[in-house]
């Protein structure tokens, strides 16, 4: 059989495209998100600037750049988000960290899911916020018991999606895996780990979501510091902008977090073949 | 030499697969199974890689038997199974990472070229068409380079035209090292352009019925009168089988298998 009998064969001048390897996609209109919320904050402005609005309760975006730009001039702004930053990192660290040990543990093997998972599931069905009051009295009000709620809050969409992406991992894979007599460690590492990462990829984002929700309710709880201590703030002043201030700083972080986490992902989960691959 | 005596499986559910197989497969040897849906031909195949336990009986290669799939045996499955995080090329090196990276990289561009995916080495798995695909699953069984290579039908996913030119390409993949081949398929052509014996399978419990010798030249030409001749004598064997079963049925009632 000569080369030349294999008529479909592609042959790399008829597919240049491919002869380089995989192809990244430009990032072209990224930009057309930003259209929707800077018509709302230009339109806003234009209200109340010809009178037409009451900027009292909801204040201008200008009055709440001021107010922010005055809490970042005095210094408490970078104490605030530290403070936030800080518990959010240690919350969401210990919530990844146990998240990861038993989800990883209970999809794996039979009998850590059989002993660990009815409780777990039991203790999934209370509302995390109603430990509060337990994690005051056992933690005391400052950092821990803050710290623990939301490492809880973190803890079981991470549990939950790496035990169960384990357990679906295709069979077939894990076959081939055999066939080339990879050993338990080599198994999870070079099969389930790859195979499961988009899910525990989209569960850490998940989990992070909730670690800023939780740290809302922790600062909430009684905190001399932190974006949701300025909430309360705001709140007792009687002062909308400080507030928004706040709100504004959450949503900043949260996005530019969540950002982070998903390029340090992106180049690991390329080969993925779904509806509109994107991260 | 791969040896099979009096080997029964019965999984888990009771169900007995395979009773009393007998085989002597010789080194370099091409044998072809064929048989009706469920007569046990998977199951006949995942025993001999160490897939699947045997429930009486042995099988040895060598003289040792095998308990656990090993190095010296390659498996091709009925579908690719890629790993789709791994390019080409990682996917064809995946069974041997344990060697030294020169002679796994001299190793996987051999293998890549002489299934003709040198050109693809970098791309994903679904990056290619289905016949691609399988090529590179036989260059990552191979590359290993084992002494038997076990195939599952291997090309039945596949179109007719894709599939002659898998056929051809098997057999000169298979003349660099000679590997024993057992090739599953449930296409008697298949079977007959490749295999130097064939064994006729018979379901309920999966059996050996006749183990034909087609005595035709190589390379086998499907246009061939005496390959048409091999065809339906095949052919016979196979829907006796089924008579038989059907007739077995009627005296023993499903429940008494
Ligand atoms: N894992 C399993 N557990 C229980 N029974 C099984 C299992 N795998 C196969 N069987 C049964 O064993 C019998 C033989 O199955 P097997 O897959 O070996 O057939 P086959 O000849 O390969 O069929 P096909 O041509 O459809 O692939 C069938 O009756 C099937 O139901
Ligand atoms: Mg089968």
């Amino acid at each position: 059989m000569t080369a030349t009998e294999r008529l479909y064969e592609p042959t790399a001048d008829a597919l240049p495209s491919l002869a380089g390897g995989p192809r990244r996609r430009p990032g072209l209109g990224r930009a057309v998100g930003l259209i929707v919320p800077a018509v709302l904050a230009l339109g806003w402005e234009a209200a109340v600037a010809t009178g037409w609005g009451d900027g009292r309760l909801l204040p201008p975006p200008s009055r709440v750049l001021a107010t922010l730009y005055a809490l970042y001039a005095s210094g408490d702004l970078v104490t605030h988000v530290l403070a936030t930053l800080w518990r959010v990192g240690a919350g969401f660290l210990c919530g990844v960290l146990a998240g990861t040990l038993l989800g990883a543990l209970t999809g794996y093997l039979t009998v850590a899911r059989r002993l660990f998972d009815p409780t777990l599931q039991a203790l999934r069905s209370i509302p995390s916020i109603a430990w509060v009051p337990l994690f005051i009295l056992w933690f005391g009000i400052f950092e821990t018991s803050k710290v623990i709620l939301i490492a809880v809050g973190v803890f079981f969409p991470i549990y939950l999606a790496l035990s169960g992406a384990i357990m679906d991992v295709d069979r077939k894979l894990v076959e081939v895996g055999r066939m080339f007599r990879l050993s338990g460690p080599q198994l999870v590492w070079r099969v389930l780990l790859p195979a499961t990462l988009p899910s525990y990829v989209l569960a850490l984002r998940a989990g992070l979501g909730l670690g800023w929700m939780f740290v809302v309710a922790a600062e909430f709880m009684g905190a001399s510091e932190g974006l949701g201590f300025l909430l309360v703030d705001g709140q007792m002043t009687g002062n909308p902008a400080t507030i928004l201030a706040a709100i504004l700083g959450f949503a900043v972080l949260g996005k530019i977090t969540d950002g982070l986490l998903a390029a340090a992902s992106r180049p690991l989960l390329r080969w993925q073949d779904g509806f509109k691959t994107e991260a | 030499m791969l040896t099979v005596e009096n080997l029964s499986k019965r999984y888990p559910n009771g169900l007995l697969a395979l009773s009393g197989i007998e085989l002597r497969v010789r080194p370099g040897e091409i044998l072809g199974v064929v048989g009706g849906s469920g007569c046990g031909k998977s199951t006949l195949l995942r025993v001999l890689s160490g897939l699947e336990p045997p429930t009486a009986g042995r099988v040895t290669l060598n003289g040792t038997d095998i308990a656990s799939p090993r190095e010296e045996i390659g498996f091709v499955f009925q579908e690719p199974r890629l790993m789709p995080w791994l390019s080409i090329r990682d996917n064809v090196a995946f069974g041997i990472r344990h060697l030294p990276k020169t002679e796994q990289t001299a190793r996987v561009d051999e293998a890549l070229q002489r299934v003709g995916l040198a050109d693809f080495a970098r791309c994903w798995p679904r990056e290619l068409s289905g016949g691609m695909a399988q090529r590179a699953a036989l260059a990552r069984a191979l590359v290993g380079r084992p002494s038997v290579l076990l195939l599952d039908e291997p090309f039945s996913a596949l179109d007719a035209l894709t599939r002659y030119d898998l056929q051809d390409h098997l057999l000169e993949l298979w003349s660099y090292e000679r590997p024993t081949m057992v090739l599953v398929t449930h296409d008697i052509e298949e079977a007959l352009v490749l295999s130097d014996r064939v064994v006729v399978m018979q379901p309920g419990p999966g059996r050996i019925q006749t183990v034909a010798t087609p005595a035709l030249p190589r390379p086998r030409e499907r246009t061939d009168p005496l390959f048409e001749d091999w065809k339906h004598r095949l052919l016979g064997e196979l829907s006796r089988s089924f008579r038989d079963h059907r007739r077995g049925e009627e005296a023993f009632p499903a429940a008494a298998i």
